[in-house]
């Protein structure tokens, strides 16, 4: 007969495990579920009412399409910046990689002004381009701005470690069976860096869609022309309009947890591209 | 094969190029609006630029967000540990669960996160009455900007930890427990010792954000002058009211703490891959 | 200290790493657990110091159940397969931290640890690396260091997990000549495991052959050698040839030959194996017509002590045999030499 069972030889299981649960039960768990039982209060109509209004449907359509070109822009030139910063030596090049995650660090509020004084027709850029006709701050591509601000080191920071992880050889392998530098590219590297890359992009989607406080100065809030969703959600709380806060509020939970789905999929695929390499 | 052509490597013009495109494209986006802070803070001189920091409603405000700081920093990075303890060293039935749920406030807006105490603790929310019944008063208060900043800084330092426990692996752990060490030895002696820099790199990162928040923390602040307003908040009251020259003048404060924060985050880091 | 371990059964999740093990090690003995790689060995060392908490059975040191003691309370020395030296303390640091971590009124001195620590530099050779950290040792240091580390907390029984797994050919024959020396100076009752069978030989006053979470065999080197209780450890342990033959009132027979098999008298007629080491197999020129059979040369390798020999029998199938060098000589052999060859022992199991 045993007087008790252990289960574990590290000691400590069950105290962190035990305040661990408690800590998420407290601070995530409960006020998450405050959310789902104040969005049942709300009856199916309204719920409807309020997430279909032609102000809601509008900024819903500006958050998803700016996100989205927002994501694609650091795709594109966050791939661009991780490669140059992998690949070749200049000067000051440690110094501009740290600040990289500047986005992260900034204050959103600060980020926002900032952007919103060197984008209005008056300040150093958009002095610039004012002429060409083009004017950000207070319009849809100020939001795009701002959202391209915030989502820049997601895609810097996913792709650079595999960037640097690749072997060399196969590219090496690649030039020795007579590709171009292009079709090496296009056929080698894209291919093993693309996991990454996606989920860089996914991740700088849902920071993009969220965000609130960079784009709250630059956009103009306009209602139906520059409101984004979260912004409508704050009028809408201001208002003291909770059911439509709620709603709007509900949807956005619904829609995170379809992305943490995704990105969660996407670092398995990731995973498993490694394992393969 | 032509001469001159290396397949191994771009031309140098190609190289030149992409890094022109690559800088030119981070100078839009993070040196000229970084650049623009500062300029701004100081466009009326170093002693308004002085001003505007030691006024009374900026000190507040600066004070408020250190506590909130204060606060957020010690619980979540006591609870990084617990957690990555947990999670890293036993195996047990919804471990993928609780790792999502600790990962779930970086998934969420952060107006939906402070939304979320406003609709708990709100006077229309579901402890509202009891909460006004009792006089205590937790949205819109300092009660409410601290649990807000505690919600959106949870994940930092369990996420830093969790993939370094787990790739240490317990051995060293479970020898010193051989050799004779208590629980509480072989933490402070072997554990801690050897997370020390990804639990550091996790605490700038937690500290951070903890006093740059802003979309949470202002759907609960009820922007009090004076009492609840953080100094991220500040800046967009100073701003909103045009006073642009000392919104710009907390604000380059605030960049000054990111800037420090990106510097050691980058010697932390190096420390980290040795 | 004596070690019993009654009944230990251990699973992971739905793997049975070790069922229903039973084992007696001696006060004073070095003993092998020897298997192939996901026979139990590891799980059932781990068992024993306490890293592992059994499913069933129970673990006693010296008589008195040991099974729900903590490990830091069952005075045991373990060295891990890869050391596990604490990375961010010098090797003195590392050879010290059993006695810092004492209570304070078990705790010895300042001095007295300085002392001791210096004493098992001393004793596994490395005085000049007190100050070193682990990453900047070899394996065969790391590994002393990690062996001075478990003794100097003066355990009653020292475990060690693969030993020698991780360092290159010429030091793992250093090292384990070094801990039997060792061994016989100290006299702690000893387990190791490895899965090299030459290892578990020459080190171990005891071997105990595991295969698949079972003991196949338990005994001294020589008896385990010699005489194989099972097919597995025949197999495992060194080179074997194998006869599908059958056998029959006392007698065995591989193909066309018949030979004496005295210990299977009462035998109806049965499929057996013939388990023949290539040393228990003479060559001769010309035959002499008793328990024999022809086979052809194939090739001849005549490097280090023993020739060996690799044949064809008569009936297709390849035969390895071990010769001494004279006796190669004194029979000329080469490929495609026709011979007579006659076993000298065997061991035979029913299929």
């Amino acid at each position: 007969m045993r007087p008790r069972l252990r289960r574990h030889v590290l000691p400590g299981f069950g105290l962190s495990l035990g305040f661990t649960l408690s800590y998420v039960c407290l601070l995530i768990l409960i006020p998450l579920t405050g959310v789902v039982l104040r969005a049942r209060s709300i009856t199916w109509p309204e719920f409807v009412a309020s997430v279909t209004s032609e102000r809601a449907l509008a900024a819903f359509g500006l958050s998803l399409g700016a996100a989205v070109v927002a994501a694609v822009v650091n795709g594109v030139f966050g791939l661009l910046v991780a490669w140059v910063l992998v690949r070749y030596r200049f000067p000051g090049r440690r110094l501009i990689d740290a600040c990289v995650d500047l986005p992260f660090a900034l204050p959103t509020s600060v980020a926002g002004i900032a952007l919103t004084t060197v984008y209005s027709p008056a300040g150093w850029l958009g002095q610039q381009l004012a002429p060409l006709g083009i004017q950000v701050a207070f319009t849809r591509l100020g939001v795009i701005v701002a959202l391209t601000f915030i989502g820049l080191p997601f895609v810097v920071r996913a792709v650079q470690p595999v960037l640097e992880d690749l072997d060399r050889e196969i590219e090496d392998a690649a030039a020795s069976l007579g590709a171009t530098r292009w079709q090496t590219f296009r056929h080698v590297l894209l291919p093993s860096i693309l996991p990454a890359l996606l989920t860089g992009v996914t991740l700088a989607f849902a920071r993009a869609l969220g965000e609130y406080g960079s784009v709250v100065f630059i956009s103009g809030n306009l209602p139906f022309r520059t409101e984004v969703i979260t912004l409508l959600i704050v009028a809408r709380l201001e208002q003291f309009d909770y059911a439509g806060a709620t709603a709007m509020a509900s949807m956005m939970l619904g829609v995170s947890f379809l992305i943490l789905l995704t990105i969660n999929l996407l670092q398995a695929w990731s995973r498993r591209r490694g394992a393969l390499a | 094969m032509m001469a001159g052509t290396d397949r191994r490597t771009e031309s140098r013009v190609v190289r030149w190029t992409l890094t022109a495109v690559a800088l030119a494209f981070l100078l839009c986006f993070l040196f000229v609006p970084l650049a623009v802070v500062f300029m701004q803070a100081f466009a009326e001189g170093v002693r308004a630029y002085w001003m505007a920091l030691v006024e009374p409603m900026s000190l507040a405000a600066l004070r408020l967000t250190a506590l909130a700081a204060l606060v957020a920093v010690p619980a979540n990075t006591l609870f990084g540990l617990a957690a990555a303890w947990a999670i890293a060293r036993f195996d047990f039935p919804g471990r993928g669960l609780l790792i999502t749920l600790i990962d779930l406030p970086f998934a969420i807006s952060p107006v939906v996160s402070g939304l979320v105490f406003v609709l708990m603790f709100g006077a229309q929310g579901l402890l509202g009455p009891w909460l006004i019944a009792h006089d205590i008063k937790i949205v819109f208060a300092v009660p409410g900007i601290l649990l807000a900043t505690m919600f959106v800084t949870v994940p930092f330092v369990a996420r830093e930890l969790i993939p370094v426990m787990q790739e240490q692996g317990s051995e060293e752990e479970q020898a010193a427990l051989a050799l004779g060490a208590s629980g509480w030895q072989m933490f402070r002696r072997v554990t801690l010792p050897n997370i020390r820099w990804a639990l550091l790199y996790g605490v700038v990162l937690l500290n951070a954000r903890a006093i740059g928040e802003f979309g949470a923390v202002s759907m609960v602040s009820g922007h009090i002058r004076g009492q609840t307003n953080t100094a991220a908040l500040h800046v967009e009251i100073l701003y909103n009211e045009y006073n642009f020259a000392a919104a710009f003048a907390v604000a380059s404060v605030l960049a000054l703490m990111a800037l420090a924060t990106l510097a050691a985050k980058s010697i932390v880091g190096r420390r980290i891959t040795q | 200290m004596s070690i019993e371990v009654v009944g230990l059964t251990k699973r992971f999740g739905t793997f049975v790493a070790i069922t229903d093990v039973s084992l007696r090690v001696e006060t004073g003995e070095l003993v092998a657990l020897l298997g192939p790689s996901g026979s139990g060995k590891t799980t059932l060392l781990r068992v024993i110091a306490g890293l592992e908490i059994p499913d069933a059975g129970s673990i006693l040191f010296d008589g008195q159940n040991s099974t729900d003691r903590r490990i830091a309370d069952r005075r045991v020395g373990f060295v891990f397969q890869h050391y596990a030296l604490f990375r961010h303390m010098s090797v003195f640091e590392n050879i010290a931290f059993g006695l810092r971590v004492r209570p304070r009124d078990r705790r010895p001195t300042r001095a007295d640890i300085e002392q001791r620590v210096h004493r098992l530099l001393d004793l596994v050779q490395l005085e000049a690396m007190a100050d070193r950290f682990p990453s900047q040792l070899s394996g065969g240091q790391r590994q002393r260091v990690a062996l001075a580390r478990a003794l100097a907390v003066e355990p009653q029984v020292l475990l060690l997990d693969e030993p020698f797994g991780a360092l290159d050919a010429k030091v793992r024959k250093e090292l384990r000549r070094w801990l039997r020396r060792l061994h016989d100076d100290l006299h702690v009752t000893s387990i190791f495991v490895t899965h090299d069978q030459e290892e578990a030989l020459e080190a171990a006053d005891r071997v105990v052959v595991m295969n698949q979470g079972r003991v196949e065999q338990v005994g001294t080197p020589s008896e385990v050698y010699a005489r194989p209780a099972t097919p597995f450890v025949y197999d495992f342990l060194g080179d074997v040839n194998l006869f599908r033959g059958r056998i029959e009132r006392g007698k065995a027979y591989i193909g066309p030959l018949e030979f004496d098999a005295p210990g299977h008298a009462d035998r109806e007629a049965r499929i057996a194996t013939l388990y023949i080491r290539p040393h228990q197999l003479e060559i001769d020129r010309v035959g002499n017509g008793e328990q024999q059979f022809r086979a052809r040369v194939a090739r001849v390798n005549p490097a280090g002590p023993f020739v060996k020999v690799d044949l064809v029998a008569e009936w297709g199938d390849p035969v390895r045999v071990e010769l001494s060098q004279e006796r190669y000589l004194a029979l000329a052999l080469e490929a495609g030499t026709e011979v007579f060859v006659r076993p000298k022992d065997m061991s035979i199991f029913i299929a």
